[in-house]
């Protein structure tokens, strides 16, 4: 399968009074034609702050260090401003956490959806207006006419996300991210959410990269994960593959840690806490919470090293066999 | 033994204000009301967890909030080891708040950022206790220790602590009277996971040592299912099923319960997925419908459901209020 986008060894730094943050560190991967791939891991781990340096949207203090980003055979890295606003909002769409600070409160919802058709596809104002109502009726906003003309405090939560959903994909863009699309939204509702992401990436063909910290809308949503941890990619792996047999220490702890509607378990907490990434140790960013340490993940920084087909792990004590696999 | 607490019909009541309102008044000859909680009976046994489980907007913080005395219920009775507070004078309700505790979702919104940690745990025992500074330094101090905060942070103020530490700093500001009852409004919800699985050992920890009770208020269905000994859920003001978690979990008798547990994404990918899902959303509590109060959304609806709902025992220990149970 082809890459939609591909991100190559893409580092993100934050200039403080103190020194640099390395908030994302030589972070590797890719994202293919009609898949979900998910970008887990805890807060602090540069999940958004990579989503945000796809978009070219780092603002100062931070930069982006080094590193490319390959869509449709540009770099993105190498764009200036002008050619980045013809890209975004049109090949790659954004879904963020907080739909209702995310949409204008001055304008009505079926505006602002039928905005992204006038400036991404030129439409007339009344085109623009029949195609707003028709996205609003594909996200499953009943009486889409009626609440066109409503605004975005006249919507539940739920009902937000959709709109947003809607903006994103009326122009078609190859690359939806989705950031903690569903945080802060009932179970039921973040269900039906995350149920219309997926059949919408299938009808549209848009490939999703989807940010979360929750393992089980990983499970029911994406086709690979990429696992983070204090700015670096730990693993990727197929969804399957990941929860069968998760390789990284840091992986195997998460998976640990978290409690099951499903079945009674024993829940083990991850030792430690994300270290500081102020001058971030030049190792292996797990190194100070892994039972596996040893001198050398302190000073060198294990290679993604593919343990099963598709299946990529940066870990010295797996690459050894010293952790055992699961 | 009578349980610990006994929250009995507790209905809370608010009246809608403003020009929408007096419309409303006209229109239907009497005056809007939000009915956020109406009518709800649960009792917490001593030294176990209720979870009390639904959605945003279906009343559990009403209840719990009623139960601490930040709003007054507008009818019904709260009980608390056999005596009766809803009567109570501020005063006399005063007497009982050692003993009832309660901690608030928001963990750094709820701590006084112009207070430091140590302030903060000792302020309940200047309230409650007659304990002198120097007492009150080491109490204070045992509690941070319990809650795995070194001494080293009680000089801290909130800006400088992680959510999990403010959250911690709740908890021990809620121990530190040695209360009978906690009452935990998601307590855990704005906790990232590894913060939330050390919480939530915590909770369970410090249950069990010092004999506590909690009403575990959530809507995150498995931490419930880790810490609560009995589930209620709870749907547009009214509990509509009881059981015991073992039971709740594996055989949900309420259609509501059976869509909220089928909505929890399970962190397995080849779990089989229940597709049951109810359409629409939660109606207003202004306008609440008569007999059952999921029928416009529940796929099993008949006749039947509007007429009043009985609220049953369907198994031994196991109560649901649904005409088709």
């Amino acid at each position: 399968m082809t890459a939609v986008v591909e991100v190559r060894d893409l580092s993100v730094g934050f200039a403080t009074d103190y020194g640099e943050v390395e908030a994302v560190d030589e972070v590797s991967f890719e994202v293919r034609e009609g898949e979900v791939l998910g970008l887990v891991g805890e807060s602090g781990s540069g999940k958004s702050v990579t989503a945000t340096a796809i978009l070219r949207l780092i603002r100062k203090p931070g930069r982006l260090t080094q590193g490319s980003i390959m869509l449709g055979g540009r770099d993105l890295c190498r764009l200036n401003e002008d050619e980045l606003q013809q890209i975004r909002g049109t090949e790659i769409a954004l879904i963020s956490q907080t739909p209702r600070t995310a949409l204008n409160p001055l304008l009505t919802v079926g505006q602002q959806v039928a905005r992204m058709f006038v400036l991404h596809a030129g439409l007339t104002k009344a085109e623009s207006r029949k195609r707003a109502i028709e996205m609003l009726a594909l996200v499953g906003i009943p009486e889409p006419e009626r609440r066109a003309r409503q605004y975005a405090h006249q919507f539940s939560g739920g009902m937000c996300q959709r709109v947003m959903i809607a903006m994103a994909l009326a122009t078609r863009p190859r690359l939806l991210i989705a950031d903690e699309p569903t945080t802060g939204l009932d179970v039921s509702t973040a269900a039906r959410i995350l149920d219309l992401l997926r059949e919408l990436g299938r009808e549209t063909g848009a490939s999703i990269l989807l940010i979360t910290h929750d393992l089980g809308v990983v499970a029911t949503t994406c086709h690979r994960v990429a696992v983070m941890h204090a700015g670096q990619v730990v693993e990727v792996a197929p969804v399957r593959a990941l929860f069968r047999h998760p390789a990284h220490p840091y992986t195997r702890a998460l998976v640990r840690s978290i409690p099951r509607v499903d079945r009674e378990i024993t829940m083990e907490p991850i030792p430690g806490a994300v270290p500081s990434l102020l001058n971030a140790p030049a190792g292996c960013r797990y190194a100070d919470r892994c039972p596996w340490v040893e001198e050398r993940c302190r000073r060198q920084k294990p290679a993604m090293t593919e343990i099963a087909p598709e299946h990529f792990v940066a870990c010295f004590a797996v690459e050894d066999g010293r952790a055992a696999p699961v | 033994m009578p349980p610990l607490c006994e929250v009995d019909d507790v209905k809370v009541h608010f009246a809608l204000r403003g020009s929408a309102a007096w419309l409303r008044t006209l229109r239907d000859g009497k005056p809007p009301v939000v009915r956020a909680v109406d009518g709800v009976s649960i009792d917490i046994e001593a030294g176990s967890t209720l979870g009390l489980v639904g959605e945003s907007g279906c009343g559990k913080s009403t209840v719990a909030r009623a139960l601490v005395r930040l709003v007054r219920p507008t009818a019904g009775h709260i009980r608390f080891e056999g005596a009766e507070l809803t009567g109570l004078s501020d005063q006399d309700f005063n007497e009982v708040r050692p003993h009832l505790q309660m901690v608030f979702q928001d963990p750094a919104a709820s701590l006084n950022p112009r207070l430091s940690v140590r302030r903060m745990v000792e302020e309940p025992l200047k309230l409650h206790s007659a304990l002198g500074a120097a007492e009150r330094k080491e109490r204070g101090e045992a509690v941070l220790e319990e809650v795995g905060l070194g001494a080293e942070l009680a000089d801290r103020y909130p800006h400088e602590l992680s959510g999990g530490q403010c959250q911690r700093v709740n908890i021990a500001r809620a121990l530190v009277t040695n209360p009978r009852l906690i009452v935990l409004d998601e307590p855990t919800s704005a906790l990232d996971v590894s913060l939330r699985a050390r919480v939530i050992l915590l909770l369970e920890e410090l249950r069990q040592s010092h004999g506590l009770s909690y009403l575990f208020i959530s809507h995150d269905l498995a931490t419930v299912r880790y810490l609560a000994s009995r589930v209620a859920v709870m749907y547009l003001g009214v509990i509509v099923e009881e059981a015991t978690t073992a039971e709740l979990f594996d055989r949900p008798a309420h259609p509501y319960t059976r869509a909220l547990l089928a909505a929890v994404p399970v962190p397995d990918p080849d779990a089989k997925r229940d597709p049951f899902v109810l359409s629409g959303e939660i109606p207003s509590p202004i306008d609440i419908p008569a007999g059952c109060r999921l029928r416009a959304r529940c796929p099993f609806a008949q006749p039947v459901c509007a007429e009043p709902v009985p609220y049953r025992e369907v198994a031994p220990g196991h109560f649901a209020a649904c005409h088709l149970v």
